[in-house]
């Protein structure tokens, strides 16, 4: 098979999935259903392993399928750029999607809804993989707001629930003002480089480094405003603050799709699309400072909030939200094969740790408050040793995967000399501690300590409208379905070794190639070399080095007090909660950006919609402009019709007065 | 030609005569004769369209398929037809959407029923007739003749207010185009006696004079676009107005003012319109906003869509009045894709108004439980009216916002604040009517789509997708043309 057509394998066999079922699940049948789909992504997975070996051996493709639109003298073309960049982003969505498909049948046995769920996630792997193997900003914005759209449908898939459709609406609107920045950055490329092909736009980007962006009323630097733009989508997508208040609330669709979507892959799409645009990046350092920053907010102050959490999903969740912060971290500081790397092994890792927390869903017939759990390690063997796994990865256990990413994130920022680098240093360092603590507070509480699965008050359940109708309430909870743990076990591999195996080829040995630039003086490995005088570039010598350095012992107190607090007295953080209420309550309600958006935001544009409505249309324009001329013309009418009377006396005595009138009026000439 | 007639001529007259024909079966009795004569003729002027498509040559910006016969000789009018990449896609488009307005009012509508009938087909030759015109007269003839179909339409077949709609809709739109008729017949004189559209594009015009040709022209066509602050007899008139008027109203009436703009007002008086260009962006920029915060405020799901037509209008004549190749032709992508999907949309309500006589969003919700196949339709036309890629109301929004850029930044910006407003009152209303529980027992006991239902909101699915996923051969036809256009409006007319 020629390479070309391996490539539109890829994308095309979910896509083919999603139709067939989107279209004749009910014919299929459920078991055809999943049989169908998670076949085709078997075959995308494998297609994509093949062209992995294929740009291996040095093969990059830039070509295109279709022009897709020509205006005026711009051709828009659908195509493919395949580089190890793509390919790794190739295989961690395939590879992730083939779990959660397998996972799904599980999770999603005795829903309604079950075509239509695998028609979904399909159809988000082909969409995911659009916007990776893009050539050009059209494709790519395609497959931006077409991940946008399978992620609103997912998260209303309950589309009965309230909570539900609000939490996807939100998600939706929230995405879309990212993406009007991002519009804007793309449409500013073309009007720059007349072209929206990748090549053609990196290769003349050093040339217009200079310019002032055409923005009036603004003195910007051409780079500065095209990059900023294009990193208000990434805050949207990527869930950055203050864009980030949508991913905690999309945890009311089912939890595949929070692994899947809202951990994994299109989450990470924002930091995707910086690396790509890495040529662009490093042209700005306002940009690359900016994003900094906001990545330094994003890891840390949402960590905070993942401490205070009792839903289980939603613990997850803001970790998810603080490791994003970390990887827009690390491509502020320019080390965009950092943040790669840390979005594969966070991938891992977190989708591991969603579907495990599914799996406890299942057997805590889906109550979700890690309050009432505890002590399930005796019933979940499997599902216990993953999660212990997920966890000492995200916190950055040497030889874990999550080490090496995220210990390298902290030597980039350490290095950088942006403005904004001290509080992205402190804040990347501080969130070492952060993470450790919410991630053993939520293993504590669900695996260890005293079994308190039947204090659950009822009302707590989701279970009233929820997929899994089971009727037996009570018992003890047991290990779930071989679908469920075997994509757990599957995960869990990469969780412990990824890091160990890519850490050398991916951050020292080139393995990007030209897929990300990196300007000689933002290079941090050559900075940390001259610092050091020796580039710590083997796996082995990294973690070893790692034991004697500050983030380690940050972890470790972490684990510690998580372990203190929940486990030997459980009384302290009832106590600590009341002593420091105000701090409690500034958590509870998540910085109150939910409270603000809804008042000003939501209910600004409400209110404004409805007084534009009532007072421009109805009143001023309708009624006064349009009935007011209406009635005008009426009032006219009915007044210069008394003037035609029909009496001879009226008409004559009129004749006088306008003779007298004329004469009068004569005299003054 | 067509069987040794000329397309154009066939197009225009073969609905009208089947129009007549459907007209002669009288009295309801014959009602299922009438309908299926009416389907006959709206398929077959369909068909009959199609070569213009088919034998329309890319390289050329002269007028085609031109025919031209005295009419009037004694003030020099003639019978002149033509199509340019402009205007033929407007043809085909017309002719689409007649079929699906057929056989959207098939049982829908139980009285007059050949009257109803015909009225669709009569308009849809008078309408392909406004697109073909190159007669001024004859365009004005077609343009005036357009409005009594749909006066009738919604003042016979529509709601309760329907008078009350369908004469604000009519003297609405004929004081815009008494002016124009002025206007014409300036022209006329100043050409030195010729009615032909094409000679007025080389007349040359003083400044005062352009401008007042200008804004005599702009009365006739910003109130068909509609655009701000002359739009508010639509939302009444497609409130009242029944489905497939609704449908023929977005889909095809709306865009004949945009077609004046481009065929009349910018070729004749280019100085005027590059004058004046600043105020019809702010217009078309305040219609973008503003209409799509008032669309957010509408309880009434019609209406929804059609302030939801005037904030999508907005691009047109953003498009048009930043004198781009990017922004004319996302104009005319826009005016297409804005066709398909308007029309889908006020199917949709209609879908659901036939079961529930409510256009009210209140009295609904959770249609997707019982109404399964409808929601997903709907979803995807929602999604198109959100401006989603991959659906054809991408493809013209995000061309003219390139096009914007090109202009100004800040147009550029106020344009895509239609990518948040657009989607909150699109998807609100979904949210609302769509999801949720099972709202009432009226919502509860609601069948899903009938065959016939499915089958036009397939058509169009399949057009809307169709056109997102490869626009190109929209957008081939029209280069030549627009092209042409610009380099015509970039030189001044002035004497």
């Amino acid at each position: 098979m020629d390479m070309k057509d391996l490539y539109l394998l890829v994308p095309l066999a979910p896509l083919a999935g999603a139709i067939a079922v989107g279209l004749f699940g009910k014919w299929l049948g459920r078991a055809w259903s999943h049989r169908i789909t998670i076949a085709l992504v078997a075959v995308s997975f494998f297609a994509s392993l093949a062209v992995f070996n294929d740009v291996q051996a040095g093969n990059i493709f830039n070509g295109s399928v279709y022009t897709w639109l020509t205006s005026g003298d711009t051709s828009f073309q659908v195509g493919f750029l395949i580089d190890q960049l793509t390919v790794t982003m190739m295989l961690v969505v395939t590879f992730v999607s083939l779990m959660v498909h397998i996972y799904t049948i599980g999770y999603m046995q005795e829903d309604p809804g079950y075509q239509r769920f695998f028609s979904y996630i399909s159809l988000f792997t082909f969409s995911m993989l659009m916007l990776v193997m893009a050539n050009n900003f059209m494709q790519l914005f395609f497959g931006w707001e077409a991940v946008g759209l399978v992620s609103y449908l997912l998260i209303g898939f309950w589309y009965d629930r309230e909570t539900a459709i609000y939490a996807n609406l939100k998600a939706f609107l929230v995405n879309r003002v990212g993406d009007l920045g991002f519009l804007l950055g793309i449409a500013l490329v073309l009007m720059v480089f007349g072209t929206l092909q990748y090549d053609a736009v990196f290769a003349n980007a050093a040339s217009h480094a200079n310019d002032i962006a055409p923005i009036p009323g603004v003195s910007w630097n051409m780079m500065t405003a095209i990059c900023i733009l294009l990193f208000i989508g990434a805050m949207g997508k990527s869930a950055q603050f203050p864009l980030h208040v949508w991913l905690p609330d999309s945890m009311e669709g089912p939890t595949p799709i929070s692994a899947l979507i809202h951990a994994a892959t299109m989450v990470t799409a924002g930091i995707f699309m910086v690396a790509r645009m890495s040529p662009l990046f490093e042209l700005s350092e306002t940009a690359l400072s900016f994003v900094m920053v906001i990545g330094a907010i994003t890891a840390l102050f949402m960590g905070f909030l993942g401490i205070i959490q009792n839903d289980i999903k939603r613990v997850v969740a803001y970790s998810t939200l603080s490791q994003l912060g970390y990887m827009t971290v690390a491509l502020g500081a320019s080390a965009y094969s950092v943040a790669i790397f840390h979005l594969m092994t966070h991938a891992f890792f977190k989708a591991l740790l969603f579907l495990a927390a599914g799996s406890v869903i299942i057997a805590m017939h889906h109550n979700q408050d890690i309050r009432y759990m505890g002590g399930l390690k005796k019933y979940m063997p499997i599902t216990w040793i993953t999660s212990l796994i997920g966890s000492l990865a995200l916190i950055g256990t040497p030889f874990f995967s999550g080490f090496y990413s995220k210990e390298s994130i902290i030597e980039a920022v350490k290095f950088s000399d942006l403005p904004g680098s001290g509080f992205a240093y402190f804040a990347v360092v501080a969130g070492v501690f952060v993470t450790a603590f919410y991630s053993f507070r939520m293993y504590f509480l669900v695996f260890h300590g005293k079994e308190r699965y039947d204090e659950a008050p009822h009302d707590k359940h989701h279970a009233a409208h929820d997929d899994h109708g089971h009727d037996e309430h009570h018992g003890k909870p047991h290990e779930t379905p071989w679908v469920v743990t075997l994509p757990l076990i599957l995960l869990a591999i990469p969780s412990i070794g990824i890091g160990y195996i890519a850490f050398e080829p991916m951050l020292h040995r080139g393995y990007f190639g030209d897929a990300i630039f990196v300007a000689a003086n933002h290079s941090m490995v050559t900075i940390a070399g001259l610092v050091h005088h020796e580039i710590i570039d083997h796996p082995l010598t990294m973690a070893m080095h790692a034991f004697g350095t500050l983030p380690f012992w940050l972890a470790v107190a972490g684990v510690a007090s998580a372990a203190f607090f929940y486990l030997k007295r459980p009384d302290i953080p009832a106590l600590i909660q009341k002593k420091f209420q105000f701090i409690y309550t500034l958590l509870d309600n998540k910085y109150y950006f939910d409270r603000f958006n809804d008042w000003f935001f939501a209910g600004g544009a409400r209110g404004t919609s409805r007084l534009l409505w009532t007072f421009g249309d109805v009143k001023l324009i309708d009624g006064l402009m349009v009935n007011g001329t209406a009635k005008l013309v009426g009032m006219f009418s009915g007044a210069i019709r008394h003037i035609q009377s029909g009496y001879i006396y009226h008409y004559a005595f009129s004749m006088i007065i306008g003779v007298f009138v004329l004469l009068t009026v004569r005299d003054w000439f | 030609m067509i069987f040794g007639l000329p397309v154009i001529s066939v197009a225009i007259w073969l609905p009208i005569i089947f129009g007549i024909l459907v007209l002669s079966t009288g009295d309801d009795k014959n009602a299922p004769l009438a309908r299926i004569l009416a389907m006959i003729g709206a398929v077959l002027g369909f068909l009959v369209t199609i070569p213009l498509y088919t034998g329309f040559a890319y390289d050329t910006s002269q007028m085609q398929f031109v025919e031209l016969h005295d009419w009037i000789s004694r003030f020099n009018i003639h019978y002149h037809l033509g199509v340019d990449g402009i205007s033929v896609l407007f043809i085909l488009l017309t002719a689409f959407f007649t079929p699906i307005v057929v056989l959207a009012g098939w049982l829908v509508i139980e009285k007059r029923v050949a009257q109803y009938m015909a009225s669709f087909l009569i308009m849809s030759g008078v309408m392909i007739g406004v697109f073909a015109a190159l007669d001024a007269i004859l365009f004005y003839v077609f343009w005036e003749a357009m409005l009594i179909p749909m006066f009738l339409i919604i003042g016979i077949w529509g709601g309760q207010n329907r008078v009350y709609a369908a004469v604000k809709f009519f003297l609405y739109t004929l004081l815009g185009s008494l002016l124009m008729l002025v206007a014409l017949i300036y022209l006329y004189n100043r050409s030195g006696g010729s009615f032909s559209i094409l000679d007025f594009h080389q007349v040359a015009i003083p400044m005062t004079a352009q401008i007042l040709i200008f804004i005599a022209f702009f009365f006739a066509f910003a109130v068909k676009v509609p655009m701000f602050p002359v739009h508010t007899w639509l939302p009444d008139a497609h409130v009242e107005a029944p489905t497939g008027g609704s449908v023929i109203l977005a889909a095809i009436m709306l865009k004949v003012g945009a077609y004046g703009f481009l065929r009349f007002s910018v070729p004749i008086v280019p100085d005027a319109s590059h004058q004046l260009a600043g105020v019809m962006i702010a217009l078309s920029l305040i219609a973008v906003v503003y209409i799509g915060l008032v669309a957010l405020a509408q309880s009434d799901m019609k209406k929804l869509v059609a302030y939801s037509s005037i904030s999508h209008m907005g691009f047109v004549t953003l498009g048009i009045f930043i004198f781009n190749a990017y922004g004319m032709e996302g104009a005319l992508l826009q005016m297409i894709s804005h066709g398909f999907v308007s029309g889908a949309l006020f199917l949709c309500v209609g879908v659901l108004y036939d079961r529930m006589h409510s256009r009210n969003i209140a009295d609904y919700g959770g249609v997707a439980n019982t109404m399964p196949v409808f929601a997903a339709f709907f979803m995807l036309f929602a999604m198109a009216n959100s401006g989603l890629p991959g659906t054809s109301g991408f493809v013209g929004e995000f061309t003219v916002i390139l096009g914007a850029m090109k202009a100004n930044f800040w147009y550029a910006f106020a344009a895509s604040t239609t990518l948040v407003f657009g989607a909150a009152y699109t998807l609100w209303m979904y949210k609302r009517v769509i999801f949720g529980a099972v709202a009432n027992s009226h919502v509860a006991e609601l069948t899903d789509l009938t065959l016939r239902e499915k089958v036009i909101m397939a058509i169009l699915a399949v057009t809307v997708l169709g056109m997102g996923l490869y626009p190109l051969p929209f957008s081939e036809i029209m280069h030549a043309s627009v092209n042409d256009l610009l380099v015509h409006v970039a030189h001044s007319k002035l004497p």
